[in-house]
C-alpha cells in the first residue's frame, strides 16, 4: 500500500523534500500578505482622507451577497481542512468527496460575486466603465468602489488559482497518487486555500461593514 | 610536511591538498565520524593516492570515472537555457546581468557627456531625463538587486551550506526567465521612446503628466520583481531545510547568512513593490486611483509604499556584498574573522531595522515631522550594525598577514569606500542637514559610494574570487591588480567631487548647471572614463582565461569552506558524497599555524605550476 515516495535529486529523503516544501509555502504565502498588505495600506489611507464617503460607499455595496458569500468560501474552507484530514488518514474517497467540494463551492463563490459585479454595475458604481454618483463625497466614493473592484478582482484571481489548484488536487486523488505518507499537494493547496480565504475574512469587514451599524 | 595525515608529496601545491583531503572526509561520511572540516581544508591530511590519478588537461580523457563538470553536461544552447542546475542558472544571470551592467553603463556615459559643459548641448533636457531613468531603472533592478544573489548566491549557497541543488531548482530556471521577460519589457519601453519619470516613478508625474511609456516599463520591473521573490524563496528554504549533516546555523560562512539575509528583504518588500506599481499602472491606464490628489489620492502614499520597497531594496544591494567581504577578507588576511556572532547578528540587524527607515527618503515631502524624527533615529541606529561590520573587518586584518591578491585589493577598496558612503549616509539621515542635501548631488555620490563603491567593487572581488571555482580556470593576477587600482582611482574621480558639488548646492536630474560647477564636473567625467576602463579590462583577461588560463585546481587560495573542496569547476551533483561539517567556518588561523607548504608569495602556486596537476583531483577516486 506504501508506494515509495519519488524523492527529487537535491533532497535527501522525503522527510527532508516534505519540510521544504512546506516551507516554501509558507514563504510564499508571506509575500502574498505582503501583497495584499500594499492594497490594504492603500486603503487605509485612502479612507482617512475621505472616512465619510466610504462610509456612504460601504453602504452601496451588496451586504446580503456579501455575508453569503463569506459563508460559502469558510464553509469551502472547511472542506479544504476536511480533505487534508481525509488524505492524511488514506481514505481517498473522502478526501475525494471534500475537494470536488471545496471547488464547487469555490465557483459558487465566484459566480454569486460576479453577480455582485453586474448588480454594481446597473447601480452604475463601476469606475472607468460606468460610475456616477451623487453629492460631495463622489470623488472619495469612487476611489472606495476602484478599491472595491481591485481588491476583490485580484482576490477573485487567487480564487481561480485556488479551484484549478483543488481540481487537479481531486484528480490526482481520484488517481490514487496520494498516500497517508505522501500527501504534501494537498496540504500545500489546503494553506493556499486558507490564505485566500483568511484575505476575505479581512476584505468582507472592510468594504461591506464600514458603517452598518 | 603535515603530521596529521599521508604525506602528499614534494610535488603538491597548496590547492592540491585541500582537494585531496576531500576523499578523505567523505569516505568517513558513513562513520559520521569526518575529521573537522577546518582540518580538511589544510593542506595537511590527504590521500597521496588521488595524485597519481591526475590527468592531463582534458578533464573527460581519465581513465577513472570522474564526476563530470556541470560545464560539460550537454553543449548545445538549449542545454543551458533548460537547465535547472544552479550552478548553470548563475551564468545565465551572470551573462545576462553583465549585458544590462553595460547597457547601463551606457546611458551613465552619455550622461557624464552631457555634464562635461554647463550648457545642456549635447542632448536635450527630455533625453537627458530618459538617459538617467535606463541609467537608474537598469542598473537598480537588472544590474545591481539581482547582480550578487542571482550569480554568486545560485552557485554558492548549495556548495557552501553542502547541499545538491537549491530546493526548487525549477523555480529557481523559472526566475531566470521571469528576469529576462522583465527585461524584454523595460528594455522594449527604452527602446520604443523611453521613460522619463526617473527610476522613483513618482506620482502623479508618472500617472498623469508624463508622455512616455511608463506602463511598459512598470511591467518590466513587477515582473523581474517576481525573479527575485523566486530567488529569495529558494534561498531561505535551502538555507534552512538543505545543511549538509553537522553544518549548524553557527557555523554557516558569512555570505550565507548575508544570502539569507537579503532573501527575506527579497520575500518581504517586493511584494509591496508589485503592487504599488501595480496600482500605478492601472492609475495611468484607467485614469482613477489612489495616489494622484485631483482623483482624491495622495500622492504621499506612492512614496511610502515605493520606499518601502526600494530602501531594503539598498540593503539588499549592500548585504550580499558585505557576505563577499566576509569571506575574501578573512582569507587574504589568512586569519579567522573577527568576531563571527556579531557579524552574523549584524547582516540580520541590517535587514531588520532596513525595513524601518524608508521615510528618509521623504524628510522634505510634507510628511509629519515626528515620523522625520522617528526615521531619523532609525536610519541612525542602522549604522550600528553597520559599523559593527567595518570594525570587524579591520579587525580581522589586523596582524593578519595580508596578501593583496586581486579579490582582497577590490574588497579592501570595498571597506573604506562603503565607509565614506555609509558616513555620508549619517549626513542625510540628520533631519536638519537633509533639507540642504536634499535631491543635489551629495545624495547621487553618497548612493554610489554604496552601490557601485560598495556592491559593484564587492561583485567584482567575487567574480576575482570564485573565477577559479566557476571556470576552473586562473586569470592573470597582474592585469587583475592593475584593474582593480584603475576601479578604485576611476570611482574616486568619479563620485568624490560629486559630494562637494552637492554640498556647493547642485541639484540632481538637471542636464545644464551654472558655470562655477563646471570644474568638478569635468573632474567627475574624467573618472568616469577611467571607471570605464576598470570595467572593461576584466572583460578582457577574464575571456582570455577561459581559454589560455593555467588549470586552477579545486583549490587555488587555500581557503576554507565546502566550496573549495570541491572540484572547480564543480561536478553536476556538486559534491561525490555530501559532506559532514564538524567545525565553524574560516579555520584560517589554524591553517597558519600548521606546518605548510612553503609559499612564496599570497598564492602563487597554480598559476606557476600550470596545467594539470591540481585540476579535477576526483573525489571518486578515492573512495
Amino acid at each position: 500500500m506504501t508506494q515509495a515516495v519519488i524523492v527529487a535529486r537535491q533532497f535527501d529523503d522525503a522527510e527532508q523534500q516534505r519540510k521544504a516544501s512546506d516551507l516554501g509555502m509558507w514563504v510564499f504565502l508571506a509575500t502574498e500578505v505582503l501583497f495584499f498588505g500594499g492594497l490594504f495600506t492603500a486603503y487605509i489611507a485612502t479612507r482617512l482622507h475621505d472616512p465619510q464617503a466610504f462610509a456612504i460607499a460601504s453602504r452601496l455595496t451588496n451586504v446580503t451577497l456579501g455575508s453569503i458569500n463569506t459563508g460559502v468560501l469558510l464553509t469551502s474552507s472547511l472542506m479544504m481542512a476536511l480533505a487534508v484530514r481525509a488524505t492524511k488518514l488514506g481514505s481517498g474517497r473522502a478526501a475525494l468527496g471534500f475537494l470536488c467540494a471545496t471547488a464547487v463551492l469555490g465557483v459558487a463563490f465566484l459566480g454569486i460575486k460576479f453577480t455582485e459585479y453586474v448588480l454594481d454595475y446597473h447601480d452604475h458604481l463601476v469606475p472607468i466603465l460606468d460610475f456616477s454618483h451623487p453629492g460631495p463625497h463622489a470623488g472619495g466614493v469612487e476611489n472606495f468602489f476602484y478599491l472595491y473592484f481591485f481588491m476583490t478582482g485580484l482576490h477573485s484571481i487567487h480564487m481561480i488559482v485556488g479551484i484549478v489548484v483543488v481540481t487537479v488536487l481531486a484528480v490526482m486523488t481520484a488517481r490514487r497518487r496520494f498516500t497517508p505518507d505522501y500527501f504534501t499537494p494537498v496540504e500545500l493547496g489546503g494553506l493556499y486555500w486558507h490564505l485566500v480565504d483568511i484575505v476575505w475574512i479581512f476584505l468582507y469587514p472592510l468594504l461591506y461593514l464600514v458603517s452598518r451599524t | 610536511m603535515s603530521t596529521d595525515g599521508p604525506s602528499q608529496g614534494a610535488n603538491s601545491a597548496p590547492s592540491g591538498g585541500s582537494a585531496a583531503a576531500k576523499p578523505q572526509a567523505w569516505g568517513d561520511h558513513a562513520s559520521n565520524d569526518g575529521p573537522p572540516r577546518g582540518a580538511n581544508s589544510a593542506p595537511a591530511g590527504g590521500s597521496a593516492a588521488a595524485k597519481p590519478q591526475a590527468r592531463g588537461n582534458d578533464a573527460s580523457a581519465g581513465p577513472m570515472p570522474t564526476p563530470r563538470s556541470y560545464l560539460d553536461d550537454g553543449f548545445s544552447l538549449w542545454s543551458w537555457f533548460s537547465s535547472v542546475d544552479h550552478k548553470r542558472i548563475a551564468i545565465l544571470y551572470a551573462v545576462s546581468i553583465t549585458l544590462f551592467f553595460f547597457t547601463g553603463g551606457v546611458a551613465a556615459t552619455l550622461i557624464r557627456l552631457e555634464l562635461i559643459t554647463p550648457a545642456g548641448d549635447f542632448v536635450s533636457a527630455e533625453t537627458y531625463n530618459k538617459l538617467f531613468t535606463m541609467h537608474g531603472v537598469i542598473m537598480v533592478w537588472f544590474f545591481l538587486i539581482p547582480s550578487i544573489p542571482s550569480t554568486f548566491g545560485n552557485f554558492l549557497v548549495p556548495l557552501m551550506i553542502g547541499a545538491r541543488d537549491l530546493a526548487f531548482p525549477k523555480l529557481n530556471l523559472l526566475s531566470w526567465y521571469l528576469y529576462i521577460a522583465g527585461g524584454l519589457f523595460t528594455v522594449g519601453a527604452l527602446i520604443a521612446g523611453g521613460v522619463d519619470t526617473g527610476w522613483t516613478f513618482y506620482t502623479p508625474f508618472s500617472t498623469m503628466f508624463s508622455n512616455t511609456h511608463v506602463i511598459a516599463a512598470v511591467t518590466g520591473v513587477f515582473v523581474v520583481g517576481f525573479s527575485s521573490i523566486l530567488t529569495g524563496l529558494n534561498f531561505i528554504v535551502t538555507i534552512h531545510k538543505m545543511r549538509a549533516p553537522g553544518m549548524t546555523w553557527f557555523r554557516l560562512p558569512l555570505f550565507i547568512w548575508a544570502m539569507y539575509a537579503t532573501s527575506i528583504i527579497f520575500v518581504l518588500a517586493t511584494p509591496v513593490l508589485a503592487i504599488t506599481l501595480f496600482l500605478l499602472a492601472i492609475e495611468r491606464f484607467a485614469g482613477v486611483g489612489v495616489f494622484d490628489p485631483a482623483l482624491g489620492g495622495d500622492p504621499l502614499l506612492f512614496q511610502h509604499l515605493f520606499w518601502f520597497y526600494s530602501h531594503p531594496a539598498v540593503y539588499v544591494m549592500i548585504l550580499p556584498a558585505m557576505g563577499v567581504a566576509s569571506e575574501i577578507i578573512t582569507c587574504y588576511a589568512r586569519k579567522d574573522i573577527f568576531a563571527y556572532r556579531s557579524m552574523a547578528f549584524a547582516v540580520l540587524a541590517i535587514a531588520i531595522i532596513g525595513f524601518l527607515v524608508w521615510g528618509h527618503h521623504m524628510f522634505v515631502s510634507g510628511q509629519s515631522i515626528y515620523a522625520g524624527m522617528v526615521f531619523s533615529i532609525l536610519t541612525f541606529l542602522v549604522a550600528i550594525p553597520s559599523a559593527i561590520k567595518v570594525f570587524n573587518w579591520t579587525a580581522t586584518l589586523y596582524k593578519g598577514s595580508i596578501h593583496f591578491d586581486a579579490p582582497m585589493l577590490y574588497l579592501l577598496g570595498f571597506v573604506g569606500l562603503f565607509t565614506i558612503g555609509g558616513m555620508t549616509g549619517l549626513f542625510l539621515a540628520s533631519l536638519a542637514l537633509d533639507v540642504h542635501l536634499h535631491d543635489t548631488y551629495f545624495v547621487i555620490a553618497h548612493f554610489h559610494y554604496i552601490m557601485v563603491g560598495g556592491s559593484v567593487m564587492a561583485f567584482l572581488g567575487a567574480v576575482h574570487f570564485w573565477w577559479p571555482k566557476i571556470t576552473g580556470r586562473m586569470y592573470s593576477d597582474r592585469w587583475a591588480r592593475f584593474a582593480a587600482i584603475i576601479v578604485f582611482v576611476g570611482f574616486n574621480l568619479t563620485f568624490f567631487p560629486q559630494f562637494l558639488l552637492g554640498y556647493l548646492g547642485m541639484p540632481r536630474r538637471y542636464h545644464e548647471y551654472p558655470p562655477e560647477f563646471q570644474v568638478l564636473n569635468v573632474l567627475s567625467s574624467a573618472g568616469a572614463s577611467v571607471l570605464a576602463v576598470g570595467y572593461l579590462l576584466p572583460l578582457f583577461y577574464l575571456f582570455w582565461s577561459l581559454k589560455y588560463g593555467p588549470r586552477a585546481g579545486s583549490n587555488p587560495w587555500r581557503a576554507t569552506g565546502l566550496e573549495w573542496q570541491t572540484p572547480s569547476p564543480p561536478p553536476v551533483e556538486n559534491f561525490a558524497a555530501i559532506p559532514v561539517v564538524t567545525a565553524p567556518p574560516y579555520q584560517y588561523s589554524a591553517m597558519e599555524i600548521a606546518p605548510q607548504p612553503p609559499r612564496s608569495r599570497s598564492a602563487p602556486a597554480p598559476r606557476e605550476r600550470g596545467e594539470g596537476p591540481g585540476e579535477g583531483i576526483p573525489g571518486k577516486d578515492a573512495v
